[in-house]
């Protein structure tokens, strides 16, 4: 546990690093990026638990995104007003309903973002449970194949549907204020603040997930992984826990969904697309499957490098090349955990701290 | 909906369901060889138009689609050698996450090949607007080339697979890998032809369907979605049971529009494929399969 | 194509101004946000080698006022969030004075609000109305309005004597703005809408929504699309004996659509900019001679048929460099005052006549009613 907590102060010292050499040096926007990313970083986190960890392949991954982002969305920018009612003044007294302008003076009713950002991430969780008990009971291809499923049925009703703008998407989404004087929003005067916000999510989630990894489930987990057969034969419930793991990963990616739609000020049918999921996966596997530390370093370079235009047209290509070259060369992950150890072992040849 | 419109429905219908039918067909042959599902298999199909109708600048139809089937047939081998063929023991996953990358860099590749544009074979018979009048019903020629094409292609590899040398030394492969090892059958060529044969298949239904569907970089993977779900939906590495289940799957989305908007054509087939996953998780055709799954 | 840092750089030829020995005045930095690959290709692909070409030829001349041009090409594949992530780019980074672009309005819709915040001149490229009404101060955009090609449509269908039509579209951006047009105008000019369908922009066949129309009854059918498979609605439609005008929008305005749809593209009749029947106008049409000129050049440096995709970033680009000029300065708000009160400029999409209430500048009377006439379009009527 000691271990664990050094590890998370010493990437929160780089997080402030980060942002203290980029005042220094006058490149500030790339904080635009670095916040972007670290969103991006929070689904491909909890791909990380679900694919490397528990072994369970999902190539839907940007459906649970999309779930959280759109509902998210849809909930703070369509104007209730219209419907009046008891439920609405109802809803309205309450305070989940809120009036504020829209970009052409009008009033607008919403649902403010904090009880939208609930009902996204419990729709998405309670949409993993439901298709997660049939989904997971699958394995090999098919499992590929109902994630795949999946993501394709959430990309195609976004699409499809002209409630969320169809091809569109959704835009003006407003700011969400998090706390009093915090918002998560993409204002060039607020880019400081969202840049440690967004990075407070991902340590938050770092140290839930290093702590599941470290548990009794996660050693469940491993298990799994290895050999599903003797996990059940020596009693460990792998139907429960996979759901479990299945379920935290799609809140991570319903989280993420929200936070990056409010910062972004939109979000769009492209976000549910069955790229996005393969592009969430090949980090995973670029970051050495089953390793947070390696996954959430992957995921900062690429997705950084990619949101800035690096990769020109050749965007998707180099993630499908990434996919193709670790799975040929390194079907462990490029970053695996045994590499560290490895190299460890060559240096200190008694042996380092034995690490999980 | 009277007589004569539910007519033109199913012959749309059974359309959409040749192509999904030829996709699937496609899957079945490298499922048989190598128990694992080629993501990158809608790709051919795009591949095959795509070289049709750049070879169809300087040669004649026929003679165009015999070489985009050729020069597919001879990429599908070439992939198979790059990327599978020297794997040591790969499991499922790395093997599908390998084809899934196969399908994202074929589809650029292609894209900075051919550019965006849309491509299309000319009509075999006739124009864009020659039907055949059948009743009240109106059939295009292309679409019998598809349906007739498609029934002699199935056909031959019925006849392929169960009379000719090679094609039984393929099933032997696929019906117990080791076994066929042990007879001095080899396995990892017999892989490659998978690849070829499934490839050959693939470009030779872009080439049929071009006219009627055009072929663009991007056609592929809507394709291959369609065609997994039809795989499935006949069990798969069932070949004949795969054009009977792309009829269906074809005519229920035809109909399907009489009643629903069009709007989620796709959800629906995607729907049936979920289904069909959950309530059969062990494969449409029980234990055999469920057996079989394990080793790969 | 592919430059130092990844963004497609299609520079100042450095060595030209060199060799020429003239020094540098300051570089106009304008960037573009198309989506050179994704779903949308087909509208970033020409818009994105239009600049390029554009850039290269304005700076062989040595540039507006004197500065080269600095084009900084950024491929969004029709993300939004990249297109999000690029246009904060372009604005703080890269210090543009303008971002033409992007190709779709979704993305345009998501940017708005950036480019508002950044004090930075849009002119998208994407065709829906909500971009620039209401108007936001630094949006312009390029492509004519939907609701005047529709009405376009409903006046011919009005001479024709059509009142009941089936409505087909694409499901992306541009199917669904026309859509919501379409439905709009319809009942003001006494046509009902019996059948509406919205297929996918990927779809193989569409005999089955053509065979509904036809079982509707419909006396005309109009496709909103922008994609291939328009081409495959009217196959289908004459496959299946349908055999009423067919109304296309002008998203059809691309050759090789026709092409594609061969016999069935005949007697088409579909509302367009000129571009398309630039060698047919007569000489007295004050476009003429640009859309002659951007077609030629076009055609002879890419090999490929010019489209109108290409043409709104053309005169994206256009209008921005006559706005330097007139404003001679690159600073912004003087360069977006300048587009502002911009009137009678002769673009390939029409005559644009800016004002503070119209961002856009173009009316029904950039729209020709067209015809395709043995493979080739052909103005309608005549």
């Amino acid at each position: 546990m000691r271990k664990q907590g050094l590890q998370i102060a010493g990437f929160a010292v780089v997080v402030a690093a980060i942002q203290l050499v980029t005042s220094v040096t006058g490149n500030v926007y790339h904080l635009t990026q670095l916040t972007m990313s670290a969103y991006y970083s929070l689904v491909v986190l909890g791909l990380c638990i679900l694919t490397g960890y528990a072994g369970q392949i999902s190539i839907g991954h940007a459906g649970f995104f999309a779930i959280g982002g759109y509902l998210s969305a849809l909930l703070t920018t369509h104007d209730f007003s219209v419907h009046g009612g008891p439920v609405v003044s109802g809803l309205a007294a309450m305070g989940i309903l809120t009036r504020r302008p829209d970009l052409y003076g009008g009033e607008l009713l919403t649902v403010h973002p904090w009880p939208a950002c609930i009902f996204a991430v419990l729709t998405a969780v309670a949409v993993a449970y439901a298709i997660g008990g049939p989904v997971l009971r699958l394995k090999g291809h098919y499992l590929a194949m109902a994630t795949l499923g999946f993501g394709i049925i959430v990309y195609r009703i976004v699409l499809g549907t002209e409630l969320v703008g169809a091809a569109d998407g959704i835009y003006n989404v407003p700011a969400f204020p998090l706390l009093p004087g915090i918002a998560v929003s993409g204002k060039f005067s607020l880019r400081v603040m969202n840049y440690y916000v967004a990075w407070v999510f991902v340590i938050l989630g770092m140290v839930f997930l290093l702590n599941l990894v470290h548990s009794r489930v996660g050693r469940a987990l491993a298990s799994i992984h290895g050999a599903e057969d003797a996990a059940e034969a020596v009693g460990i419930p792998t139907a429960r826990y996979k759901l479990k793991i299945f379920v935290v990963s799609a809140a991570f990616a319903a989280v993420a969904g929200v936070l990056l739609t409010h910062y972004n000020g939109g979000i769009g049918p492209s976000e549910s697309s069955v790229m996005k999921s393969v592009r969430y996966l090949a980090i995973v596997a670029i970051g050495g499957m089953a390793n947070l530390w390696g996954t959430l370093l992957m995921s900062l370079l690429l997705n950084f490098l990619s949101l800035r235009g690096y990769f020109g047209t050749f965007d998707d290509a180099v993630f499908g090349g990434i996919l193709i070259l670790i799975m040929l060369f390194a079907p462990d992950g490029l970053l695996r955990r045994q590499l560290f150890e490895e190299l460890k072992g060559a240096v200190f040849p008694a042996g380092g701290e034995k690490e999980t | 909906m009277n007589f004569d419109l539910f007519l033109q429905y199913m012959v749309a219908g059974v359309t959409y369901g040749t192509i999904y039918g030829i996709v699937a067909v496609g899957f079945n042959i490298i499922y048989n060889a190598t128990g694992i599902i080629n993501f990158a298999q809608g790709e051919f199909v795009m591949l095959g138009g795509m070289t049709a109708v750049t070879l169809g600048r300087f040669l004649p139809l026929p003679a165009a689609i015999l070489g985009a089937v050729l020069i597919t047939m001879i990429l599908g081998a070439l992939l198979e050698i790059l990327f599978i063929r020297w794997l040591y023991r790969p499991s499922v996953l790395r093997m599908i996450v390998i084809t899934i990358g196969l399908s994202i860099l074929i589809r650029e590749v292609a894209l900075h090949i051919w550019g965006e544009s849309v491509r299309a074979l000319p009509y075999f018979t006739g124009t864009s607007v020659t039907s055949i009048r059948l009743g009240g019903v109106y059939i295009s020629p292309q679409v019998l080339w598809v349906v007739g094409i498609s029934a002699v292609v199935v056909v031959i590899l019925g006849g392929f697979f169960r009379y000719t040398l090679l094609g039984m030394q393929m099933r032997a492969c696929a019906a117990n890998r080791d076994a066929a090892r042990l007879c001095g059958i080899s396995a990892k060529n017999m892989v490659t032809f998978s690849f070829m044969l499934s490839a050959a298949i693939g470009a030779l239904g872009g080439c049929i369907v071009s006219p009627i569907t055009y072929v663009q970089y991007d056609s592929g993977v809507p394709l291959a979605i369609k065609g997994f779900t039809v795989a499935i939906l006949g069990g798969l590495g069932n070949s004949m049971a795969s054009a009977g289940a792309g009829m269906l799957l074809g005519i229920l989305e035809s109909l399907s529009i009489s009643v629903l908007p069009a709007a989620y054509k796709d959800v629906i087939s995607v729907a049936i494929l979920l289904v069909i996953l959950f309530v059969r998780p062990s494969g449409l055709f029980g234990s055999i399969e469920a057996a079989r799954l394990k080793e790969f | 194509m592919r430059g130092r840092n990844g963004i497609i750089v299609a520079i100042v030829s450095l060595a030209l101004l060199v060799g020429a020995g003239v020094q540098a005045a300051e570089p106009i930095k304008v960037g573009a946000i198309l989506a050179v690959t994704g779903p949308a290709s087909f509208l970033g692909g020409p818009e994105s080698r239009t600049l390029t070409m554009l850039a290269e030829e304005v700076n062989a001349k040595g540039g507006i006022n004197g500065h080269k041009v600095e084009l900084f090409i950024m491929d969004s594949g029709a993300n939004p969030e990249k297109a999000v992530s690029f246009a904060k780019q372009l604005i703080e980074e890269k210090k543009v004075l303008a971002i033409l672009g992007p190709s779709t309005s979704g993305e345009t819709m998501q940017i708005k609000g950036i480019a508002e915040e950044g004090k930075t001149i849009l002119l998208s490229c994407a065709a829906a109305e909500v971009i620039v009404n209401p108007v936001a101060k630094w949006v312009f955009k390029t492509p004519q309005k939907d609701s005047d090609a529709i009405q376009a449509i409903f006046n011919q269908m009005k001479k024709m004597k059509i009142s009941r039509i089936g409505v087909l579209s694409g499901n992306t951006g541009f199917g669904k703005a026309g859509k919501g047009q379409i439905e709009k105008l319809a009942p003001e000019n006494g046509i009902t809408i019996v059948a509406s369908e919205v297929y996918d922009k990927a779809s193989t066949d569409l005999t089955a929504e053509v065979t509904k129309l036809k079982a509707a009854n419909v006396e005309a059918i109009v496709n909103w699309s922008i994609v291939p498979a328009q081409s495959i609605v009217i196959k289908n439609a004459r496959q299946i004996g349908f055999a009423g005008p067919i109304f296309q929008s002008h998203g059809f305005g691309n050759i090789k659509y026709v092409e594609a749809a061969g016999a069935a593209a005949e007697g088409v009749i579909f509302p367009a900019g000129r571009l398309l029947v630039a060698d047919v106008l007569p000489d007295s049409n004050p476009q003429k001679a640009v859309l002659v000129k951007y077609k030629n050049d076009y055609e002879k440096r890419y090999k490929e048929d010019a489209s109108t995709f290409g043409g709104h970033a053309y005169d994206a680009f256009m209008i921005l460099a006559k706005a330097i000029e007139k404003a001679g300065s690159t600073d912004k708000e003087k360069v977006r005052d300048a587009i502002e009160s911009m009137k009678g400029f002769v673009g390939t999409g029409g005559v644009f006549d800016f004002s503070a209430e119209d961002h856009n500048g173009l009316g029904i009377d950039a729209f020709e009613l067209l015809t395709v006439k043995d493979g080739k379009f052909a103005l309608y009527g005549k």
